[in-house]
């Protein structure tokens, strides 16, 4: 029995076999058909026409690369744009000994000993036929090669273009710079839409743009003789052979150019800034409040984009990468700094909407706050005290002691609350990369923190710091700059952009983006915003002011806070005294503002590192502040 | 009529009662290897010492062929898994390994020889999908197709990841031939290719523009000049200026003047078709076809179900490296590193294909011993 149906399954399961066999043996020639077809229409239809683009010669595709978006300021000034240069590049296929060829162009003095490696690595890793830029070349070492040019098969100078920055140092973290090509960079790229090009965006704007900035490839296929010679090439209507080939087989297609981008920045104010912040280390930013352009961004000390893209050498690199004061660091979106005072409008808002002080009741300060039951002494920054203070007087003066007092009724966990309300501890979501986070602390934060269990427990000291911006908070002067915007407008957020439109390569058209509003600080009535706006127009007009000496008799109203940040902390019955005190270990200066103060149209932020008073800080901001409001007295320098 | 023989390998099959050769494969596979050695001899600008060194692979393959010839069926139908198992564990092996060396992950070294474990699995797929279905009914129900599946994804996945694209994709089309021979039905072939057809916009949807680029250039590398279509536009040209009668063995111009890239590899197909002409491509196709026409006679006259299966699946899946290969020197097909199967310059692709050839002519071979 059993074998019985055995035998019967196998019979129909023979059939269905070989049902499909009969299936597959026929889609095979169905497909050996289609090769065949294929076959005869590229050997025998388009016999003629292969057989021509064959004849002897060889077909060459060579890119042709976009041109770079160029970059304008708010005002239409030029940031960064293209110039003629010449450019020595290497065709691999055609370079007999590449260690050789290398030797003898550093005998030239056109490469560098220790980058020959990098240049070989970077040979290696793009196509035979591909042309590989390695270096631009002055005038000089142009004409120095072209005498010898025939000593270096495979090595040849072209015109190109050479990313330029008019003003230079000005500008250039958030501007940023191109570099060479490094076979790292060709891993991720879009190879072939790089063929031809030979930088691309290494920081700020530069690089965040990349894509839009660098545009689409073209090509044009020529026919060369097997010395490389053109001998037919469509876009230049050169024939200079007896050969028989038509243009109609040559294919052109045009590289479409990078879209240009513009700014929100105004290069005079970023001007007026960094000129003013000479010989300091640290940041000032502008941000227009009521759609978060930035008007300025200022890192110093800076640098000269414009050496990078002549390609500086690596021991140039080494020499400005290990600067103390580093120069290349972006300070005004990646440094962090304590925010010292200028956090103080902020749990000021906070008490007033935790219900935390009663703001008429004024509360004595004796020059120094301590716990119940502790004698530790936390000290306010006049020795004396400042009386009796409510919180527009705390405000007005810094007073600290009154802020102790504020940070043990609010907690922690308020105080932390209340910075993120206004955009502290997260990135503000800048257009360009590298922004720093800071850190708004809390219990969570310092368990999360610190690996000794005895570390991780939050004191109550800690959070009295907390309220006058030292201890474990820091921001950066972008978050400040946006904070303090957020008060200029009374509760409404704009995210931090610094390109505001783009125009087209190809036909010029513009495109503006709109201002991206997000979700402003909860609940808080307009009511405390005038309060707090009220004090920091005192900070600046009433003679008992901190910052009262910069805005002398501005002509507009400012709102302002100035802000100390210690470094250095002081045994506790020590004092602090600026010129015993080494240079690197000076407080911060810092300043925060907005104007003019009743419909502002521009909120800044100063940092000045080891600036000691804050005064400084108030200085370059009050000169920020004439220079946008009032007009710049003088042109921008153009170089 | 019992045809099943418990013991795996019979004194017959081992002993040298009698020597299993299948003249027409073998005529047919030296013949091809011949016009290989040819052919590759102009394609690597004369260079003696290639060709000796293809000469040495293609006796080391067909001893592998011979060999393999006579392993009885019932051996390999015994081992199957177990040779799918070795293969699956050594993929393993090497996945975690060049996940430690962040090296090169294809190859295993044993010091004398290297040995790619993606070629086995070639060979294993087939075989284990081969042996899942000996035991069962034709045609697999839903539950055994998910099994065969597995076997025939997880590999080809490992394999891609590696990424060895070009044998990921025989992989895959070895195993997949082999469980449409075991007769799927109509509707789950329908519905796979629909699942498919609606999975595609969704996923485009997902992908990123780049991405996107990249899968249009796959497809249609013609519209890459500067990359993936350098290649085709210089086979086309190689291929086209053959003509009819092409230009005579050693006078091809794209290739000598180095212009045609990896013409002794996977565009060895173009440097045939400058030289010899269309007539010289059709006479290979012939000499290919006649190899598939064999493996699919023997397929059919195959008294089981594991026997069927693999010499069926096997001659597809050499038919399918042919198809892959011309069709994407002749630009019909996207850019895959598929060798042309005998004629390529490299050895172990071409020691596996002998190995499979072998199994073919051991089916036929052994099917006439038990046969009444």
């Amino acid at each position: 029995m059993d074998s019985n149906i055995l035998l019967k399954d196998h019979q129909s399961e023979t059939r269905l076999f070989l049902s499909r066999l009969m299936i597959a043996a026929f889609f095979v020639l169905m497909l050996m058909v289609l090769l065949i077809g294929r076959l005869i229409q590229l050997q025998i239809i388009d016999y003629q026409r292969f057989s021509e683009l064959s004849q002897g010669n060889r077909l060459r595709i060579e890119p042709l690369p976009p041109t770079r978006g160029l970059v304008f300021d708010r005002n239409g000034v030029l940031l960064a744009e293209n110039l003629p240069t010449w450019q020595l590049v290497m065709i691999p296929e055609e370079i007999e000994d590449l260690e050789n060829t290398l030797v003898g162009l550093e005998a030239l003095g056109l490469t560098n000993f220790i980058e020959h490696q990098e240049i070989i690595d970077l040979v290696r890793s793009r196509r035979d036929f591909e042309r590989v830029q390695l270096r631009n070349l002055s005038e000089a070492d142009a004409s120095r090669f072209a005498v010898r040019r025939h000593q270096f098969p495979g090595v040849d100078i072209q015109e190109g273009l050479i990313r330029y920055y008019p003003f230079g140092a000005i500008g250039a973290h958030t501007i940023g710079y191109v570099g060479s090509i490094s076979p790292e960079d060709l891993k991720r790229i879009d190879r072939s839409n790089y063929a031809g090009t030979s930088q691309i965006g290494r920081s700020g704007i530069e690089r965040s743009y990349e894509q839009s900035l660098h545009g689409e490839v073209g090509y044009r296929q020529q026919v060369v003789n097997a010395q490389g010679r053109i001998l037919l090439d469509p876009t230049s209507s050169r024939l200079e052979s007896t050969t028989e080939l038509s243009q109609n087989n040559l294919e052109t297609k045009w590289p479409v150019p990078g879209d240009n981008l513009i700014l929100g920045l105004d290069v005079r104010l970023q001007l007026v800034a960094q000129e003013a912040m000479v010989g300091f280390r640290g940041a000032a930013i502008a941000i227009e409040p009521k759609t978060g352009d930035v008007l300025t961004l200022v890192s110093v000390p800076s640098f000269d984009p414009n050496r990078f893209t002549v390609g500086l050498s690596r021991a140039d690199f080494t020499i400005l990468d290990s600067d103390p004061d580093h120069p290349l660091f972006n300070r005004a979106i990646a440094g962090t700094y304590p925010p010292g005072s200028t956090v103080k409008p902020f749990f000021g808002i906070a008490a007033l909407k935790e219900k935390a002080i009663d703001p008429v009741h004024r509360e004595m300060c004796p020059g120094f706050f301590s716990l119940p039951g502790d004698t530790h002494r936390y000290r306010d920054w006049k020795i004396e005290g400042h009386g009796p203070m409510d919180l527009h007087d705390a405000l007005v003066q810094s007073c600290d002691v009154f802020f102790y007092q504020v940070a043990l009724s609010l907690g922690i966990d308020r105080l932390g609350e209340s910075l993120e309300n206004f955009g502290f501890g997260s990135t503000t979501g800048l257009d360009v990369v590298g922004e720093g986070r800071g850190i708004v602390p809390s219990r969570e934060w310092k368990k999360k923190n610190f690996s000794r269990r005895e570390d991780q427990v939050w004191f109550p000291g800690e959070t009295l710091i907390t309220g006058i911006g030292q201890g474990f908070a820091l921001v950066t002067p972008l978050q400040l700059a946006h904070a303090s915007a957020v008060l200029g407008t009374h509760g409404k957020r704009f995210k931090p952009r610094l390109v505001i439109g783009t125009q087209e390569g190809v036909n010029g058209q513009s495109v503006w983006f709109e201002p991206e509003e997000l979700k402003g600080p909860a609940d808080v009535e307009s009511e405390y915003y005038q309060k707090i706006h009220q004090a920091m127009l005192g900070v600046t007009e009433e003679t008992a002011g901190t910052g009262h000496n910069a805005m002398l008799g501005t002509p507009y109203r400012v709102a302002g806070k100035t802000g100390t940040a210690q470094v250095f902390s002081l045994a506790q019955e020590e004092e602090y005294d600026e010129e015993s005190i080494d240079e690197r270990l000076r407080d911060h200066a810092l300043f925060v503002a907005f104007a003019p103060a009743e419909d502002p149209e521009i909120a800044v932020a100063v940092v000045v590192e080891n600036g000691g008073n804050s005064g400084t800080a108030a200085t370059v901001a009050r000169k920020m502040l004439d220079a946008f409001l009032l007009g710049v007295d003088r042109a921008p320098r153009q170089p | 009529m019992t045809f099943k023989s418990n013991l795996g390998i019979s004194p017959k099959s081992l002993g040298l009662s009698r020597v299993v050769i299948d003249p027409s494969l073998l005529l047919l596979t030296v013949t091809v290897c011949c016009i290989g050695l040819v052919v590759l001899y102009s394609a690597t600008n004369e260079s003696d010492a290639l060709l000796a060194r293809q000469s040495v692979r293609f006796a080391v393959a067909f001893i592998a062929f011979l060999m393999a010839s006579q392993v009885s069926p019932d051996s390999l139908r015994l081992w199957a898994p177990w040779i799918f198992c070795l293969a699956l564990g050594l993929l393993l092996l090497l996945m975690a390994m060049g996940s430690a060396s962040q090296g090169a992950n294809r190859w295993l070294d044993f010091g004398v020889f290297q040995f790619q474990p993606s070629e086995l699995m070639k060979l294993a797929v087939p075989m284990a999908v081969a042996w899942f279905m000996s035991e069962r009914r034709l045609p697999p129900t839903l539950g055994q197709l998910l099994v065969l599946l597995s076997i025939v994804l997880v590999p080809t996945l490992i394999i891609a990841d590696q990424p060895d694209l070009g044998t990921a994709v025989l992989v895959l089309a070895a195993g997949t031939l082999t469980i449409v021979l075991a007769g799927i039905g109509l509707r789950v072939l329908l519905g796979a290719v629909f699942a498919a057809a609606v999975s595609v916009p969704l996923l485009w949807n997902y992908m990123l523009p780049y991405q996107r680029s990249r899968v249009f250039t796959f497809f249609n590398p013609e519209s890459d000049p500067l990359g993936a279509g350098y290649n085709i536009i210089q086979s086309k040209i190689a291929l086209g200026s053959g003509g009819l009668f092409g230009k005579g063995w050693l006078n091809g111009t794209q290739a000598h003047l180095e212009f045609l890239p990896e013409s002794s590899t996977d565009f060895i197909f173009a440097v045939m078709g400058e030289e010899f002409g269309l007539l010289g491509l059709l006479f290979l196709l012939i000499l290919y076809l006649a190899l598939v026409a064999r493996g699919l006679y023997i397929s059919s006259q195959a008294q089981d179900t594991f026997t069927r299966l693999l010499a069926g699946g096997l001659s597809l899946t050499f038919f399918f490296y042919v198809f892959v290969n011309a069709g994407m020197v002749c630009g019909l097909l996207p850019v895959v590193g598929v060798p042309l199967p005998l004629v390529s310059a490299g050895g172990t692709s071409m020691v596996t294909l002998m190995v499979g050839f072998g199994m073919l002519a051991a089916i036929n071979g052994h099917r006439k011993l038990l046969a009444p």
